[in-house]
C-alpha cells in the first residue's frame, strides 16, 4: 500500500493503547486513530448503535479512498460484516489516483 | 462398552458439527477466501450431516442392544446438530448482516469530512496533515481510511 502512495489510517473506538498493543502485533505501517466517543464515527454515519462488547457504540466495516484533495474517490461499505475490501480491489482504485 | 455398538457416525458427525462451527472464528477468519464466504465450513456441517444421518438411521436400527435409547440418543444428538448449524448459518448470513444503512456516509466525489484524532502514541493528527505529511519521502497520493469495529 505504502509503495503505492497510499497511506492507511484504521480509526476505531479502541482507545490509543490498544491500537498501539494491534499495531505492534501485527507489524503494519498503518496509522491507528482512537475514536473513543465515535465522535468521527458518527461524522461518517457509521454507527453502530449499542454493537460493541459493552454495548457501546462502535463504527460498521467501511473503508474510504481519499485523494489529495481530501475528496473521496472510492467507498467500501459491505453489506455483511463478513466481508471487507481486499488490499488488490483498493490498489486498482486507487491507480486512478495521481 | 462394546465398541462394535457404539454408534460412532453419531458422535463423530456431531463433533464435526462443532469443529465445522468453531472453524470459521479459529482458522477460516483469517483467510479472505473463506471469511468472505464460509464455503469451508459449509463443507465440514455437510460432511457432518451425512455421518449425523448414518448415526441416526444407525440409532433407529432394530438390532440396537437398547432401542429406545438409541432412538431417544441418536435424535437428540441430531437435533443439537442441526441446532448448532442452525446458529452458525443465523450468523454467518442473517446477523452478520444487521448493519446500519449509513445513507450519510461520504460518497464518491464528496469531501472527506475533516478530523482531530490521536494515534497510537496519543498524538494529535488531522486529516489534512495525514493527506501531506510525507509517505517514504513524498507525500501520499491519497489516504485510505479503514473504519472497523474494534475490540473494546
Amino acid at each position: 500500500m505504502n509503495a503505492a502512495g497510499i497511506r492507511p489510517v484504521a480509526i476505531s473506538v479502541d482507545p490509543p493503547e490498544v491500537s498501539r498493543d494491534l499495531s505492534q502485533n501485527q507489524g503494519y505501517s498503518f496509522t491507528f486513530l482512537s475514536d473513543p466517543n465515535a465522535e468521527v464515527i458518527r461524522r461518517y454515519d457509521l454507527v453502530h448503535a449499542g454493537a460493541g462488547e459493552n454495548g457501546h457504540d462502535i463504527a460498521r466495516p467501511a473503508e474510504f479512498l481519499v485523494d489529495r484533495t481530501g475528496t473521496v474517490r472510492w467507498v467500501n461499505l459491505t453489506e455483511s460484516y463478513l466481508v471487507r475490501a481486499r488490499p488488490e480491489q483498493v490498489l486498482e482504485a486507487a491507480k486512478a489516483l495521481k | 462398552m462394546n465398541m462394535r455398538r457404539l454408534n460412532w457416525p453419531l458422535w463423530v458427525g456431531f463433533l464435526l458439527t462443532l469443529v465445522a462451527f468453531l472453524s470459521y472464528f479459529f482458522v477460516f477468519v483469517w483467510f479472505p477466501v473463506t471469511r468472505d464466504f464460509p464455503w469451508a465450513n459449509l463443507v465440514l456441517f455437510f460432511i457432518a450431516a451425512v455421518l449425523l444421518f448414518a448415526g441416526i438411521r444407525r440409532g433407529f436400527a432394530s438390532d440396537r442392544p437398547h432401542p429406545t435409547r438409541s432412538k431417544i440418543v441418536s435424535s437428540i444428538v441430531g437435533l443439537l446438530g442441526l441446532a448448532v448449524f442452525g446458529s452458525f448459518i443465523f450468523g454467518m448470513f442473517i446477523a452478520a448482516r444487521w448493519l446500519p444503512a449509513s445513507t450519510g456516509a461520504p460518497k464518491v466525489g464528496q469531501r472527506a469530512p475533516e478530523f482531530t484524532l490521536p494515534d497510537a502514541t496519543g498524538k494529535s493528527t488531522s486529516l489534512s496533515e495525514l493527506l501531506s505529511s510525507p509517505v517514504n519521502g513524498n507525500p501520499p497520493k491519497g489516504v485510505l481510511l479503514v473504519f472497523y469495529r474494534g475490540y473494546w
